[in-house]
């Protein structure tokens, strides 16, 4: 039997829009911290797994080491959609599990401009503009529909979404490294200009620049070092991809996808859903977030919108959901969005996440799951636990 | 003759131009495991079989599975419009959009009959060839 995994240092820049600077230099802050948060350097770094999808031809792993030193060490360069970051920690956590790398860096970078991702064109250059005339291909419009699914299932209602925008604005209240830090009132989330129904603009995830890396040790590595204190152990990194579903034509999978993935990792790290502190999920709409309590069994079948209602997954309640802001409100830089959530739950698995801080939090989830119709879905789901 | 589109390009792969100038779209269906699928596959998407599969017609009759209605789409695109996912009778399930219909969930019951008519989309190649593409339109009184 191998032996296990830790995250021995971890963080991330404050999300948000930096124009001037590059994508490449938004990773490399991001690294430096987290290697300053082990007390280790780019020279002890074994192997790199960067994560980004808006630039990836652009060797961006390579580009970060240009710029805080081009030690030689294998690259690799993950897009995955919103699980490129995911997929790229996953990536290292094999090696290093596998025994190939004691000590290797996992992170992710992008930078994203305002407004709406994609273009009319989706990348046709015969002139027929498919947006409007085949429906829509807009991510709002199709996690409206993934929300419209349970509310057809479930009765589920426009101010239930909307409560989960409130939920996750509040929270980033507390988190400094969030881009809103805005409270945003139940009238004023419903009211908002309505993009995809019933998505309004503040059920929507902030597009937003941003960077987070990790520093994943072997066990030995770990006790050698001297590190265990604050060490995180990974009880289980799990990934998947889209499997079969009838409408998977009409619109990708992001829920079996989900279910298949959550599944794999409680069966790996022999708890469930009932064992954990604290979750961070995909909530890149709050249409998402709604389905995901019950893709990843916080709740059972229908019973989401009474979640968010009764605010279990609010801040103080049995399994708070997105306490650092979440997608929603902290921002989605793609690319790091996977390594981010891993940060926030360490944060309070090491006692360290200040004024939003789960008391006494031992196992956490996160879970992060990108995709569009007509290419496919992928998921990847971390349970973490204080070591 | 409006249902001739002899000459028009297909707007996506999957809608075809039969030799009597109809616009169909093109499917999969699997004689193992019987799932019907839009477009043409190498092998099931269900299954993975590859002796089984077979191109199929499919219907132009369903009901609406689920939708939104998109208020903000990309630079040029006119909203609002309802994106729907409609169920197939005979298999398979499509994106498209809904017309001829109030963009109002008051007006758009779960599982109402519609059809997927083809019509001239109005866009046109760089040659100035035009575009055949379907459009989802509720079937009143024919359900």
């Amino acid at each position: 039997m191998s032996e296990d995994v830790y995250i021995i240092g971890i963080d991330m820049i404050p999300f948000g829009r930096y124009p001037q600077r590059t994508v490449a230099q938004l990773g490399a802050e991001a690294a430096l911290l987290a290697l300053q948060d082990c007390g280790l350097t780019i020279q002890d770094m074994q192997a790199l797994y960067c994560g980004n999808q808006m630039r990836a031809f652009g060797m961006v792993g390579q580009q970060i080491l240009h710029e805080i030193g081009e030690t030689g060490i294998p690259v690799v360069n993950t897009a995955n959609a919103c699980a490129s970051g995911g997929t790229a920690f996953r990536e290292g956590y094999i090696a290093v599990k596998g025994g190939i790398y004691d000590l290797v860096l996992a992170m992710g970078t992008e930078q994203l401009g305002k407004g709406l991702l994609g273009a009319a064109s989706g990348g046709r250059t015969d002139g027929f503009v498919e947006e409007g005339t085949i429906g829509s291909m807009t991510t709002p419009a199709m996690f409206s529909q993934v929300g419209m699914e349970h509310q057809r299932k479930y009765g589920t209602k426009f101010e239930q979404f909307a409560k989960i925008a409130v939920k996750n604005h509040h929270h980033s209240t507390f988190n400094p490294k969030a881009m809103s830090r805005r409270e945003t009132p139940l009238e004023e989330v419903m009211a908002a200009e309505m993009i995809s129904y019933p998505n309004t603009k503040l059920m929507c995830s902030i597009n937003v620049d941003g960077a987070a890396a990790a520093i994943i040790a072997s066990e030995r590595k770990v006790r050698q070092l001297g590190l265990m204190g604050r060490a995180i152990r990974v009880r289980a990194s799990e990934m998947t991809s889209n499997p079969y579903t009838p409408r998977q034509d009409a619109i990708v999978d992001f829920n079996l996808v989900t279910r298949n993935c959550a599944n794999a990792a409680y069966e790996r790290a022999g708890v469930g859903p009932q064992d954990l502190h604290l979750v961070e999920l995909h909530d890149c709409f709050a249409t998402a977030e709604m389905v995901h309590y019950e893709n990843l069994g916080l709740c059972g079948e229908g019973e989401a919108g009474r979640l968010i209602d009764t605010g279990f997954t609010a801040i103080g309640g049995k399994i708070p959901v997105n306490l650092s802001g979440g997608l929603l409100s902290k921002g989605h830089p793609l690319g790091a969005t996977g390594i981010a959530n891993i940060y926030e739950i360490s944060l309070h698995l090491r006692g360290e996440a200040g004024a939003r801080q789960v008391e006494n939090a031992r196992i956490g989830l996160t879970h992060v799951v990108g995709g569009m119709t007509g290419m496919g879905s992928s998921c990847v789901v971390h349970i973490l636990e204080k070591a | 003759m409006a249902n001739d589109f002899s000459g028009f390009l297909p707007a996506i792969p999957m809608i075809r131009i039969g030799d009597d100038g109809k616009a169909f779209i093109m499917g999969s269906h699997c004689r193992n495991c019987g799932e019907t699928v839009p477009g043409e596959r190498m092998a099931c998407a269900s299954c993975g079989k590859r002796e089984t599969i077979e191109p199929v017609r499919l219907g132009t009759k369903g009901t609406l599975y689920n939708y939104t209605i998109v208020h903000r789409s990309y630079p040029g695109v006119k909203v609002p419009f309802v994106s729907a996912i409609v169920d197939l009778e005979g298999g398979g399930s499509l994106r498209g959009t809904l017309a001829e219909v109030e963009p109002d969930p008051a007006q758009l019951p779960w599982n109402m009959p519609v059809n997927v008519v083809f019509r001239d989309s109005g866009q046109t190649n760089p040659e100035g060839k035009p575009f055949v593409s379907y459009l989802f339109v509720p079937a009143q009184g024919e359900a």
